[in-house]
């Protein structure tokens, strides 16, 4: 995460794209960290489990 | 069954998601992880409910939100009944989730009210279009617009004061944080 960096607000109140940019930058960071993970063991067992029950 | 065959592929395909949907809604991957079971366990009894041809991972995110916004609100009762009225306290996100880089972004997002969150993760993190986020929150596409502006700016200004170089500002730093 930048820290050196100010976010501005433009004189209306309303977010300057930059910042709107930045935002968005960082969010998807932290999402896609997470699904980077891929799929833990427990939730493919979870499913292979209720999938052979079903059969 | 290849049609039963499919629905436990595509539940599969979309866990990553739902745990990134679910970390960034709760801040805590335990919690997450446990909001993510239950989703699954939740659509798999009820199958018969989704539509073939629609969104299956809009479907999923429904179940998840639905199940999270029940669960804040019990929680948030028994903070109340616990601790007089304060809203639901929040413990540090980096010691919780272990993503210590986007410890900040996390924790601001742990101060915007719910309805707020989950409306930008929705459209600026999980990339649902604004009418499948309404559909996902079950409002109307401008209440969606609504909530991810005002999230936006108040993110801005929670991101502001942790990246607030200047030492004389810190006054004013501990009075925004107190707000």
């Amino acid at each position: 995460m930048p820290q050196t960096e100010k976010l501005e607000e433009s004189p209306k109140g309303r977010l300057s794209r930059d910042v709107q940019r930045k935002i968005g930058q960082q969010l998807r960071a932290m999402y896609t960290d997470v699904v980077n993970e891929g799929v833990p063991d427990r939730f493919a067992d979870l499913l292979r489990r209720l999938d052979d029950k079903n059969k | 069954m290849p049609a039963q065959h499919d629905m436990r592929e595509s539940m599969l395909a979309a866990v990553p998601n739902l745990r990134a949907f679910a970390v960034s809604l709760c801040g805590d991957i335990d919690r997450a992880n446990d909001l993510v079971q239950e989703t699954l366990l939740r659509a798999w009894a009820h199958q018969d409910s989704f539509e073939p041809g629609t969104n299956m991972s809009a479907w999923l995110f429904t179940i998840l939100r639905n199940h999270f916004r029940t669960e804040y609100r019990k929680r948030r009762r028994e903070v109340e009944d616990a601790d007089g009225g304060y809203a639901e306290r929040l413990t540090s996100p980096e010691a919780q989730t272990g993503h210590v880089e986007f410890g900040e972004l996390r924790e601001a997002l742990l101060h915007l009210p719910p309805d707020q969150r989950e409306a930008l993760i929705l459209v600026g993190a999980s990339g649902f279009s604004y009418e499948e986020a309404a559909h996902i929150c079950e409002c109307a596409v401008g209440t969606i617009k609504s909530r991810v502006n005002r999230a936006r700016k108040k993110l801005a200004e929670l991101l502001t004061i942790e990246l607030e170089p200047e030492p004389e500002s810190a006054p004013q730093v501990l009075i925004r944080r107190a707000v």
